[in-house]
Formats: structure tokens, C-alpha cells, sequence
């Protein structure tokens, strides 16, 4: 202990104790700089240049061609009317996925963290029933569902087998983008589910029994009582279900291969095709792609950070 | 001296003898993918070369099929890849390949054997370097499933039978025996290409520009796509995924939900092992169009990377893994039709293949005289698998009812200018 001691008082008399502070923050600064911030300037430097080559001095500079071609669309509205129609069909789909994936994840884990709030029989069993899919990597989760939704897969076996016809899953624009974000929902709800129920937690009891000595309605009291106390933990479960939400590309990639069409298509996916699977590979298209996604994540991260500040203010 | 003293010495000499032979040997690191079992077959093959040859070692880094397609372009482009990688976008990986002949002690062999196959290697504008050798020369074509035409009573269409023809039988049988696929094709431009030449396309000008949309092409890709409204063919494979994605059918041939497996010559081995005696399967020739009855050529090759530290090694493997006798047996073993004109000439006993399987391969051998030259063609450009890519994805997102068939046409067009153009940007 004496040896680690003794460089830091050192450093410590001669830097003074505020300065300490960077001192301690500077090896992840370096860390995050070389794979974080560096990567970053890179892939803004590749959204500037062409062609097929690797090494960004062997590319030519094309300025703003690649967000000119990415945004060549006669109405963004309609990706069929993009030059670069996938993107936008991957835009339109990420959109409409996370849309219903926020709203659906929220709702459920909110009614499992307050029903799990409460005494009931087996609430460990089912703390960690529903935590169990947290903890499978994507692909295994997407491999498990397709293992059930595919022609000769589980559930068209239990339908057949109750006179019912085969349902193909896979071949239904709907039914791919509902599953895609079922098996989205069921594999990430514990997670959300488990941050509530520690905002559920904390909110002190003896509100809910005053609650109780005035006879106000259980619903009221959710509405009046829990959901305010919980709404910061609320926004931290939007946020970060928005944010997975539109970076989500494994699980749908596995389980749909991004079709029927292009209907499961996300805007990950389209990035990951265009710079590596293609052809030719794509570097500085994908590359503009993702400088759009990302700006679009700072600021949805944003909006919602100044949301939250203004409810706790 | 004592006895322990000597068994002292002995071990230090020997300690530094195998120090020393470690020391010398250079390492040649090789990617390679399987379709069946030549993965175990070349591992061998290398094995007795490393017996031989103990100044070298050879990492065989056994790697998917999209791991080649996808993962090392990318290596190459960054310097990072091996020193020997089987590869089938041969001329995609063309300008990462170097040029064997300086290193060669016979190079007038490779000339002779591999010289029609050497071009499909080379660099746009290079007619002399030696990249590699064909592991195998391909030829896309269909498998039947011979017991479900039994079953149903229908007899199989003939040698010279149309598309059409085989549409309506595959059809009638699948009808009979409840199979949910009358007819599979992979979701590969590969496997379109040999049906749309039979039907007419051209596919480049008379400059050799791509010119892929015609009247041929539009009669294959409609054909495709009617296929798909009236249940010829499911939506699983065509119509199920998205961009370039390839989906084969293997299982639900095995599983003999498919009729008729449009395919090709490299799935034999694995039909042999996995489909057993579950049933009878047979190869036929490639159906005709109003153009000809042509398949799709095409192959795996082996190929040298320039980025090595050591070419005279690479070379030396290299010529031992093309040599006559090595590279008949790697054939022979692992069923594939020979990419080297010596062994083809002379013929090749596949001594372990099952009496289908021999005759599969002798039905896949008799096509390769049928080939177009259009086919040989198109598997040459340098650029051919963009043009394949653009294909299964547009014509895909019209199977699945995303988009039209006029419009599919216009996107393959489009798509295909685009990547070339951004291809050639300097």
C-alpha cells in the first residue's frame, strides 16, 4: 500500500489536490481517445473520401459527394425515390422498429417491475425468470426464435398439430417486423425491468401509507406517487431503449437477414453491408452513413438529457 | 565423465538441434473454407508435405465461406492477410495476388494445366503472372430428387427439356407429395446466370462494358419471379432475406422437401454424406432455354498473396499442392470435377464416391463441353460479382413485393455503374 502511497502524495503536493482529479481521469482520457475519439475523426475523415482503397491517403477526397448521394431522394418520405434507396428503407425501418420497440419495452417493464414490486409467491424466481434472457448474446437469442418461427420450426409445429396451417414468418413484411421486435422485447426487458424496480424500491413506503390513511385509489397513487418519484428512472430506460433501439443490427440481422425484401432492415445493418459485405466495399458511403446515425443519437440523446433536467428541476 | 553427465550433454545437444530446426522454419499461413470435405483432405495433404519439407509449417486457418467473401478483402486491403488463401471472387482478389512464375521451377506445367483457368486470376491488362490454381472447377446445375418423381409417378423430363418443362414437372410432383419446394435455386447471381445466358442474355457490348439488362436477362428474371407468384419456388430463399445475402437449400433438399435443387457440381460430397440412403438424388443436365442449355462455370482457386515475407516457401507449397499426383488425390477425394487440363484429359477415378455420386460427377463433367462463352465470359470479369450481387438483390425485393420488376431492372443497372464507378475512383 506504502509504494502506491507514495507516488501519489508525491504527485499530490506537487499538483495540489484539485488537479488530482485528472490525474486520475487521464489514463481512460488516453484509452477512450485512442479507441473512441480517434476511430471517430477517422470515420469523418473515410465520409469525405472514395473508392475502394483501405488507407485514407490512398483515397481520393470527394468532399460532401457521399451525403450528396445519400441524400439524393425525391421525397424522403418514399425511399423507392432515393438514389440510395436501402438507406432510407433502412431510415423508415429502424424508425418504425424503435418507435414500437420504446413504447412496448417501457409499458412491459414497467407492469413486471411493479407487479414484481409487490409480495407476491416466487418473486425471486421471477426477478430472475425474467432477467435470464439479459444475460444470452443476440445471436443465440435470434438463433433460438428462428428455431421456433422458421417453416419447420417450433411454433408451426404446434400449430399444424392443432389443425392450424403453417404461418411463414419470414416471408410476411408484417409478421418479420413484429417478430423483430418481439424477440427484441424479450431478450432486453429484464434489463429495463430491473433498473425500475430499483426506482421502485427507493421510493420510501410511508408515501404509499399515507396514501392508504386517506384512502386514496391504488391507481391514483401510481399515478400521483410512483410514477412521478420513478420518472427519472423512466428516462433512463427510454433513453437507453431509444438508443439500442436504433443501433439495433444483430438480432434482427440473424433472425431476418434483413428481409423479406428489405422490410427488417436497419440502418446498422445497411452500414455494415455497405462498408464490408458489398462487393466492393463501400468505405466512405458507409462511413457518411454513419456520421448521419450518429448525430442523430447525439441529439435524440440530448433532447432526451434536457427532458430529464427539466422534470427534476 | 559420468554417465549422468553424458545424458546431460545430450539432452543440451539436442536441445539446441531442435532449437535450431525450429529456428529455420518459415511459417506460411493459409485461409481456406469448405463446401464438403476437402478441408480434412488438403489438412492431410499438408501434413505429408510438412513431413517432407521441415524447414516449412503451414497454419491451415480452416475459416467460413463468408469469412473469404467478406472478411478477407478487407485483410488483404490492409496488408493483414495470409500468405495463401482459397478464395472465389477470383478476380476480385486479383490485385492482392502475386505472381508465382519467378518462383516456380516449372512454370511451363502451371502454363499447360492451369493456362485457361490463370486469366480468371489475373489483373485486368496481365496475361503472363501465375496467382495460383483451380482446387476445383464448378458447374452450377440441378439435383433431383428421384424418388419423389417416383412416388408421384411422373417421369423425369428429358436430357434437352426446357425450363418451362421442368417448372411444370417439378411442380406436379411437389403437388403429389406435399414437398413445400418444387424448385430451390441457391439466392446467388452465380446460379440466375446459367438460366438467364440459356435464355438469351448477353450481358456486355461490344466494347465488353457490362450491358446486363436485355431481352434475356428480362426473360430469366420474369421467369424467376412468375415462379414465385404460382409456388414453383418458395419465397424462403429469394425472397426471405435482404442486400446479397446467399441462402442454399442444403437442409431441405436433405430433409426432401425440395423436388429439384438448383445448385451446382461442389455440393456432391456433401449430398453423398448427409443425404445418405434417405433417398434416391440424381443430377441432370442444365435445362434449356431458347438460347442454349448453359451452366454457370466457376471455382474455387488457390491462390499466393503478394503481401508475403516469404514467396520461395509459398511457391514451394504451392508446387507441391498443384503437382499431378497431389492434386488428383485432393480431387478424387473430395469429389470435385479437376480445374487442371492434365487430370481432366486423362480422366479421374473418385475411387470413394458412391455409385450417385460418381454419376452426378459424370453428369457435371458432360456439361463443361456445353458451356457458353458467354458463361466463361462473365466468370472472368474482374467485376462479376457485383454485377451477381446487384442481381439477387433488386430481383429479390421484387419476389418479395417491394418493388417491380421495371423497377428492379433500373436499380441492377444503376447498382452496378455505381460500385464500378466507385471501384475505379483513383
Amino acid at each position: 500500500m506504502r509504494l502506491v502511497d507514495w507516488p501519489m502524495r508525491g504527485l499530490q503536493r506537487l499538483l495540489g489536490e484539485r488537479r488530482m482529479a485528472y490525474v486520475f481521469l487521464l489514463p481512460n482520457l488516453v484509452f477512450f481517445s485512442l479507441f473512441v475519439f480517434l476511430p471517430l475523426i477517422i470515420n469523418v475523415v473515410f465520409s469525405v473520401t472514395g473508392g475502394a482503397a483501405l488507407f485514407p491517403s490512398e483515397r481520393p477526397y470527394v468532399g460532401g459527394g457521399q451525403y450528396a448521394y445519400l441524400f439524393d431522394c425525391g421525397s424522403f418520405v418514399d425511399p423507392g425515390s432515393c438514389r440510395e434507396d436501402h438507406f432510407w428503407r433502412g431510415v423508415a425501418n429502424t424508425l418504425r422498429f424503435t418507435v414500437f420497440q420504446v413504447v412496448a419495452m417501457v409499458l412491459f417493464s414497467l407492469v413486471t417491475a411493479v407487479v414484481l414490486n409487490m409480495r407476491i409467491r416466487g418473486r425471486g424466481f421471477f426477478r430472475a425468470v425474467y432477467f435470464f434472457p439479459v444475460l444470452l448474446s443476440p445471436v443465440v437469442v435470434a438463433l433460438i426464435w428462428k428455431w421456433i418461427l422458421q417453416r419447420d420450426g417450433l411454433l408451426n409445429a404446434g400449430l399444424t398439430a392443432l389443425g392450424g396451417q403453417k404461418i411463414l414468418f419470414f416471408i410476411d413484411p408484417g409478421w418479420a417486423m413484429f417478430w423483430a421486435v418481439f424477440v427484441s422485447i424479450w431478450a432486453h426487458m429484464g434489463f429495463y425491468t430491473l433498473i425500475l424496480l430499483a426506482g421502485l424500491q427507493a421510493i420510501p413506503a410511508d408515501l404509499y401509507e399515507a396514501a392508504e390513511m386517506d384512502a386514496t385509489p391504488r391507481w391514483r397513487a401510481f399515478w400521483r406517487i410512483t410514477l412521478p418519484l420513478l420518472w427519472p428512472n423512466l428516462i433512463v430506460v427510454i433513453v437507453l431503449a431509444l438508443i439500442r433501439g436504433v443501433q439495433t443490427f444483430d438480432e434482427v440481422f440473424v433472425l431476418t437477414g434483413g428481409g423479406p425484401g428489405t422490410a427488417t432492415l436497419m440502418v446498422v445493418q445497411y452500414i455494415y453491408e455497405t462498408a464490408f459485405s458489398n462487393q466492393v466495399q463501400n468505405f466512405g458511403l458507409a462511413a457518411a452513413a454513419s456520421v448521419v446515425l450518429g448525430i442523430v443519437l447525439f441529439g435524440l440523446t440530448l433532447a432526451q438529457l434536457a427532458a430529464s433536467r427539466r422534470r427534476s428541476a | 565423465m559420468t554417465m549422468r553427465a553424458w545424458v546431460s550433454a545430450l539432452a543440451v545437444v539436442t536441445g539446441l538441434l531442435a532449437v535450431d530446426v525450429a529456428q529455420a522454419q518459415t511459417t506460411v499461413r493459409m485461409s481456406w473454407y469448405s463446401d464438403g470435405n476437402e478441408g480434412e483432405v488438403v489438412a492431410d495433404l499438408l501434413k505429408r508435405f510438412e513431413a517432407q519439407n521441415t524447414d516449412i509449417k503451414i497454419v491451415l486457418d480452416q475459416v467460413p465461406y463468408k469469412a473469404i467473401t467478406e472478411n478477407l478483402p478487407v485483410q488483404l486491403a490492409s496488408g493483414q492477410g495470409p500468405d495463401i488463401a482459397r478464395v472465389v471472387d477470383l478476380g476480385g482478389i486479383a490485385r492482392y495476388a502475386l505472381d508465382l512464375r519467378p518462383y516456380l521451377k516449372d512454370a511451363a506445367y502451371w502454363d499447360a494445366n492451369f493456362g485457361p483457368f490463370l486469366e480468371w486470376m489475373r489483373p485486368q491488362g496481365d496475361t503472363n503472372s501465375i496467382p495460383g490454381f483451380m482446387t476445383q472447377l464448378t458447374v452450377t446445375g440441378p439435383f433431383v430428387n428421384k424418388t419423389l418423381f417416383e412416388q408421384a409417378g411422373i417421369a423425369l423430363p428429358g436430357a434437352k427439356a426446357t425450363w418451362e418443362d421442368w417448372a411444370k414437372a417439378t411442380k406436379d410432383v411437389a403437388a403429389k407429395v406435399q414437398a413445400p419446394f418444387p424448385i430451390a435455386m441457391d439466392r446467388s447471381g452465380h446460379r440466375f446466370f446459367g438460366l438467364a445466358i440459356s435464355e438469351g442474355a448477353k450481358l456486355f457490348d461490344a466494347k465488353g462494358e457490362p450491358a446486363v439488362i436485355d431481352d434475356g436477362f428480362k426473360r430469366a428474371a420474369q421467369l424467376v419471379y412468375d415462379w414465385h407468384k404460382s409456388g414453383v419456388m418458395a419465397k424462403e430463399l429469394w425472397g426471405s432475406v435482404s442486400g446479397a445475402a446467399y441462402r442454399g437449400a442444403n437442409d431441405e433438399f436433405k430433409n426432401a422437401q425440395v423436388v429439384m435443387y438448383m445448385s451446382g457440381s461442389w455440393q456432391i460430397a456433401q449430398l453423398d454424406k448427409t443425404v445418405g440412403n434417405a433417398f434416391d438424388w440424381v443430377a441432370v443436365p442444365t435445362p434449356c432455354g431458347p438460347a442454349g442449355c448453359t451452366a454457370m462455370p466457376g471455382g474455387a482457386g488457390l491462390v499466393a498473396i503478394k503481401t508475403t515475407k516469404n514467396p520461395a516457401a509459398v511457391a514451394r507449397v504451392m508446387e507441391y499442392l498443384a503437382s499431378e499426383p497431389v492434386l488428383s488425390e485432393f480431387y478424387s477425394r473430395s469429389l470435385f470435377v479437376p480445374g487442371h487440363i492434365g487430370i481432366a484429359a486423362k480422366g479421374l477415378d473418385y475411387k470413394d464416391a458412391s455409385p450417385l455420386a460418381k454419376a452426378s460427377l459424370k453428369v457435371f463433367s458432360d456439361q463443361v463441353a456445353g458451356l457458353s462463352p458467354v458463361a466463361y465470359k462473365l466468370q472472368g470479369y474482374a467485376n462479376n460479382r457485383i454485377i451477381f450481387n446487384a442481381v439477387i438483390s433488386r430481383v429479390g425485393q421484387a419476389i418479395s413485393g417491394e418493388t417491380t420488376m421495371d423497377e428492379a431492372y433500373k436499380r441492377v443497372a444503376s447498382d452496378i455503374e455505381q460500385q464500378i464507378a466507385e471501384r475505379n475512383k483513383k
